[in-house]
């Protein structure tokens, strides 16, 4: 065996020349391409935000209250009331949206089967994921400020709208991830349905049901057509989500931006900043809470 | 045990133990008392035919399993043996279009019978499958599911409970110092172990395990063998395995089930070819399907 017999030429193991290897090059380059592609446009809006907006962002800015008149160059008052109105508006569309949401999934992947509600419920929920952000803002001005007048309560709505059928696909695709041996091996043990889904599928497919859920609302934060005319926008902070008009950081750049005056363009840049830094943050705090609860799943 | 061997065995064979399956129901009358010294019937099956929508998987089986005894199922692929197992706790319920027709009498309870909870029958009657399937928990709280769904929450009762099982299960010394660890860290056999484990934490009456080794070397294979040896002193187990050598070595009686192919509508479906004392179905089998299985001649 030692001796090799006949002097017999050991097998090319490297890959051959020819297609196969140029394919793999072409399709490697194009994968890079794409990721450069994608990254230049997301770095460039970072890099403009950062550089226009980090200059004006301040403690005062972001605690200071009202909102200065167009005219006035930065430095005077701050963006609080509509980082507040951000938050609430936001906080509550996510109240309102998610646990729907989600028991909406429940709903489609554990108990609706393939029964034609269920059915109907899955295609509604991703035809409105089309429905343009402005429609939404329309839809509820007109069953719902026009009775009751502007509030953060229907601008929470018209952001709710829009973040339901987003929970609502990303939660059930997470759902349906979860391996049925899991279902199984529960009720086995005489679990309920109920217990079944609250105690083992939820748990299994938090991870990914929270990843929809920030999509979600990071896209209702940045959302201003909804808010049009749904909460105005005001100057001064109302701490009031349920009743009188309110502001946010997406309509407050909006009007910013609009304007001919220095200040208020500066204003805008601070006001964008703040809204990617809050989003950023949340993220951040989201991914930390979740880890805690899905730390046995790897 | 080994003294009763004699009048099982004529027990068996004058009553069960006849050569075609479809004589088996008949030669006994539905409400023959079963004398079994070596305990009494936890199972009674009774024409059992089980449909997935219009494909009837299984027909007409009957057999009773005893208690304290390991009940091994052996046949090939697709003779339904998984099909009836499931049966025995209503697992089935859970396939959507199944279908059980016939009954299934579970300590003089009938299992099938309109208002038996399914919840109710499976905190008796506890299941391993094939693939161990730990839940993405630490130890712990896999092995505490069952008691805390069965609602114990006293901590202290839960680590007896926790500690109690782990060693049934022959798993505690190898876990007890990372007990809040995750389920999924072990290795296939200490998984198929704490599937074990979780099912023996909620004390059932039953474990049944469908094919539990099929995924696991020798070693973890032997000593879930060991495992069932013991145990069997407290549960009833019926174990479905592919592995002919392991039912020869840990089952008390064996049922050998087939399919039965009819040509003119090409339809299959699986049935019990003979059901009796392991050393008989393997040593002495009295239908030739069984025989030619069993020597290896066919699946």
């Amino acid at each position: 065996m030692t001796a090799m017999a006949a002097p017999r030429e050991a097998p090319d193991l490297r890959e051959p020349k020819g297609w196969r290897r140029s394919k793999n090059r072409i399709m490697t380059v194009l994968m890079v391409l794409a990721f450069v592609l994608t990254i230049i446009p997301l770095g460039f809006v970072l890099f403009t935000v950062i550089a226009k907006g980090a200059s004006i962002i301040s403690w005062q800015f972001l605690t200071g209250s009202p909102i200065p008149p167009n005219v006035l160059p930065a430095g005077f008052g701050g963006m609080w009331p509509a980082v507040l109105g951000t938050l609430l508006i936001t906080g509550l569309a996510t109240l309102m949206a998610v646990p729907l949401g989600v028991l909406g999934a429940i709903y489609l992947n554990e108990y609706g089967g393939r029964n034609w509600l269920s059915a109907l419920i899955g295609f509604m929920s991703d035809v409105m994921t089309g429905v343009p952000s402005i429609v939404m803002g329309l839809f509820i001005f007109s069953i719902w400020v026009l009775h009751f007048g502007y509030s953060g309560l229907a601008g929470a709505f018209a952001l709710g709208c829009l973040m339901l059928p987003v929970v609502i696909r990303s939660s059930y695709e997470m759902l349906r991830l979860v391996p049925d041996p899991l279902r199984e091996a529960s009720y086995a043990l005489g679990a309920t349905k109920a217990r079944v889904t609250m105690t083992v599928v939820l748990p299994a497919a938090l991870g990914g049901i929270v990843s929809g859920a920030l999509l979600a609302i990071a896209r209702a934060a940045g959302e201003t057509a909804p808010l049009l005319f749904t909460i105005l926008t005001v100057t001064t902070a109302n701490p009031n989500v349920f009743s009188g008009a309110n502001t946010s950081l997406p309509s407050q750049i909006f009007s910013n931006a609009s304007q001919p005056y220095t200040g208020a363009q500066d204003r805008g840049w601070g006001a964008a900043l703040t809204l990617i830094a809050i989003c950023f943050i949340l993220m951040i705090a989201a991914r930390i809470v979740t880890a805690r609860f899905t730390r046995y799943s790897r | 045990m080994e003294q009763s061997e004699q009048n099982i065995v004529a027990q068996t064979e004058t009553t069960t133990e006849l050569p075609k399956p479809a004589a088996l129901q008949d030669t006994r009358p539905a409400d023959a008392p079963v004398r079994d010294t070596s305990g009494a019937s936890v199972f009674e099956s009774k024409n059992v035919s089980i449909y997935y929508s219009s494909f009837r998987a299984v027909t007409d089986v009957s057999l009773n399993i005893y208690e304290n005894e390991i009940t091994a199922f052996i046949g090939p692929s697709g003779c339904g043996k998984t099909t009836v197992l499931r049966t025995l706790n209503r697992m089935n319920d859970l396939v959507p279009g199944a279908r059980v027709e016939g009954d299934v009498h579970y300590r003089g309870a009938s299992l099938y019978a309109p208002g038996v909870s399914p919840i109710s029958v499976r905190r008796r009657i506890g299941m391993v499958f094939q693939k161990p399937n730990p839940f993405p928990k630490s130890i712990y709280d896999n092995v505490a599911y069952g008691p805390r769904i069965n609602g114990i929450r006293n901590r202290g009762k839960l680590d007896e409970i926790v500690e109690r099982s782990l060693r049934q299960a022959a798993l505690w010394d190898e876990v007890k110092n990372r007990l809040n660890k995750s389920g999924l860290g072990l290795s296939g056999g200490q998984a198929q172990r704490l599937c074990i484990a979780r099912t023996l934490a909620v004390e059932p009456d039953v474990v049944l395990m469908d094919e539990p080794c099929s995924a696991l070397d020798p070693i973890a294979t032997g000593r879930i063998e060991d495992l069932m040896h013991e145990i069997k002193l407290q549960y009833t187990i019926v174990i479905v395995t592919h592995n002919m050598q392991q039912a020869t070595r840990v089952s008390d009686r064996t049922a050998f089930y087939s399919v039965l192919r009819d040509e003119k509508s090409d339809t299959r479906t699986g049935v019990l070819v003979e059901y009796g004392r392991t050393a008989q179905i393997f040593e002495d089998p009295q239908d030739s399907r069984t025989q030619a299985y069993v020597t290896g001649r066919m699946g």
